[in-house]
């Protein structure tokens, strides 16, 4: 199946291009643009639609896409969430959030729940530690949760 | 000495501190217009020199002298890259500049931009501050909006753009070098120096790198005066200037964002500001900015003789010496971000180093082998230590290492992975021992109080 943008994700395309010097310097931001077009995920045909757009290679693109955590190269659940496990975290309960986490979702850290809905990570540093124990839920920080936060956030995944 | 400031934070947690009207009823944009309309590049350098700005983002270098190494007449394209890719453990004061203050830092870059000689500036926000990023796109917008960006900024002819330009998820993009060849579309892997930004940066031009609230003090400097700025500061005479953004977070009370003048000291960030130790333990250790500084217990005292700059600290506690930059490199420490790491001692020290090197092994770029290889060994002698399963020639093997890496890799990452690991083996080795000789049964075995 080839990759295709829509009429308004290539006008975002066009804006980001008129941002640099180069095309090469669009790679991140076309990425991102194009994984979220693609279910959250980077193929291999965004990577041969994002080389082509740009004149890279299919190499140099594939390069980048490994190279950054937040590309993902299988699709994930509809939602990801990711607990942030380092140290400021760690030393306000982040363990227990992650182990509650896997246990009521019936998964591990990196798997995904037999529906497809929710995807567990663990995050490092997210710039929260003043608000610490906290978890990153697609866009948004869910900051100093208690474990009844935990269980209304994933309530609402679950049911979306 | 606790001084209190408000020129970056006067807004935080007020619901339109975002705002262009909000940032402009506080005075907002009046610097940048009086530096386009009045000012020559020579003279806002010289302005920021004597406000003796420290890079905020754990350097520590003079911000103007930073400034004054762009060439005057390249015939290339200047550049002003914003670092907001702030991932270090126990760091997380840029975000509030951000989220709150986002035209604090717009103005800021259009007045470095100018010093530099440059027309764009690119603030490279990691992905996953979606607000942060939200923000800036907005503040920029407004100003944009007001003609104080474009082509024509506050009726001027210096043209200028600012960008916002995303990550992916590398800590390693904090680096300035890897950070530029992020920018430009590369994996985020740091270069060789020399060149140095200022000749070689981004898209082969001069480029400054400099850090968020660097940036976004800027404005304060120019409305007060750089020399009125720097006399804010208890560290004026060491060349440690104004006010800055100081961070605490794990087992105190009150872990947040306090913006004070320079000089305040660790204990009254933890006390004081801080609230005190969390639950009821006493306060076992603290890192004093990001978890790549090295850690320093509750009763080291500061050991400087003979340097008549120190007379009034040496010998004194650590706790008391005020946090700046050369007060903590001449007490063999580093100040780094100024965002302290605070530990109780009902927490486990040994489960600490080891959560923290865990973090250096998962954020090594893999270029240079000593720190690649170095990290990864680390943290497997130390899975094995906290199982109970370690040796004594392991636990000095992490010496060793670590004192490898040190120096021996392109950029300061494998410095900084290195020095809690050396810091902390010295400091701990009792703990460190204890698990090996009975599996841990005289500590805590627990990161939370």
């Amino acid at each position: 199946m080839t990759f295709a943008l829509s009429a308004e994700q290539e006008s975002k395309f066009q804006e980001i291009l008129a941002r640099y010097p180069n095309k090469m310097a669009a790679c991140i931001p076309a990425l991102h643009l194009c994984q979220e077009a693609n279910e959250n995920w980077v193929s291999e045909e965004v990577i041969a639609f994002v080389a082509s757009r740009l004149e890279l290679s299919t190499a140099h693109v594939t390069g980048v896409a490994t190279f950054y955590h937040l590309f993902n190269r299988e699709k994930p659940g509809k939602h990801q969430v990711w607990v942030c496990h380092t140290l400021s975290c760690a030393l306000r309960g982040a363990d227990t959030v992650l182990k509650h986490c896997e246990k009521r979702l019936g998964i591990h850290v990196g798997e995904t729940t037999k529906d497809g809905k929710i995807t567990l990570r663990t995050a490092e540093c997210l710039a929260s530690c003043g608000s610490a124990p906290m978890m990153q839920v697609d866009k948004v920080y869910h900051e100093n949760l208690t474990l009844a936060d935990v269980d209304r956030i994933l309530d609402g995944l679950q049911k979306d | 000495m606790l001084k209190r400031t408000t020129y970056l934070s006067h807004s935080y947690g007020k619901p339109d501190a975002h705002t262009l009207g909000n940032y402009e009823a506080h005075g907002g944009y009046r610097a940048a217009r009086m530096v386009l309309s009045t000012m020559t590049r020579e003279r806002a350098i010289d302005e920021m020199k004597a406000a003796h700005v420290r890079g905020r983002g754990g350097a520590g270098f003079d911000c103007g002298t930073k400034w004054s190494f762009m060439p005057k007449e390249s015939g290339k394209p200047h550049y002003l890259v914003v670092n907001a890719d702030e991932g270090e453990p126990g760091t997380f004061k840029d975000r509030t500049i951000m989220e709150q203050n986002p035209h604090a830092l717009v103005e800021g870059c259009i007045i470095g931009a100018f010093a530099i000689g440059a027309h764009a500036a690119y603030i490279y926000v990691r992905d996953e501050l979606h607000l942060s990023k939200e923000r800036l796109w907005g503040a920029i917008r407004e100003a944009k909006e007001r003609g104080y960006l474009g082509r024509n900024p506050f009726g001027t002819s210096y043209s200028m753009e600012v960008y916002v330009h995303t990550g992916a998820g590398a800590y390693i993009c904090g680096e300035e070098t890897a950070l530029l060849n992020s920018l430009e579309g590369r994996r985020g892997e740091p270069r060789l120096k020399p060149p140095f930004p200022a000749q070689v940066g981004a898209f082969g031009c001069p480029t400054t790198v400099n850090n968020v609230e660097t940036i976004a003090i800027a404005p304060t400097v120019f409305t007060m005066g750089g020399d009125n700025f720097s006399k804010l500061s208890a560290l004026h005479d060491w060349n440690d200037g104004g006010a800055r953004l100081f961070g605490v977070s794990g087992h105190v009370k009150n872990p947040g964002i306090y913006e004070c003048a320079v000089g305040l000291t660790l204990r009254e960030l933890i006390y004081d500001l801080g609230g005190g130790i969390l639950g009821d333990g006493q306060l076992l250790a603290v890192i004093p900015g990001g978890s790549s500084c090295p850690v320093h217990r509750a009763d080291e005292i500061v050991d400087v003789p003979n340097n008549e700059k120190f007379a009034p600290y040496h010998g004194k506690s650590f706790l008391d010496l005020p946090l700046g930059v050369d007060t903590f490199r001449g007490a063999g420490s580093m100040l780094g971000t100024c965002c302290a790491i605070v530990l109780s001692d009902k927490a486990d020290p040994v489960l600490a180093l080891h959560n923290v090197m865990r973090f250096y092994r998962h954020e090594s770029c893999g270029q240079c082998t000593p720190c690649r290889e170095g990290c990864g060994w680390i943290e497997r002698i130390l899975d094995k230590i906290v199982q109970g399963q370690g040796t004594v020639e392991e636990l000095n093997q992490i010496h060793e290492i670590g004192s490898n890496i040190t120096g021996n890799t392109i950029c300061a990452f494998g410095d900084g992975a290195a020095q809690p690991a050396l810091s902390f083996v010295r400091k701990f080795r009792a703990e460190l021992l204890d698990y090996i000789q009975t599996g841990g049964s005289h500590q805590t075995r627990s990161l939370t109080v």
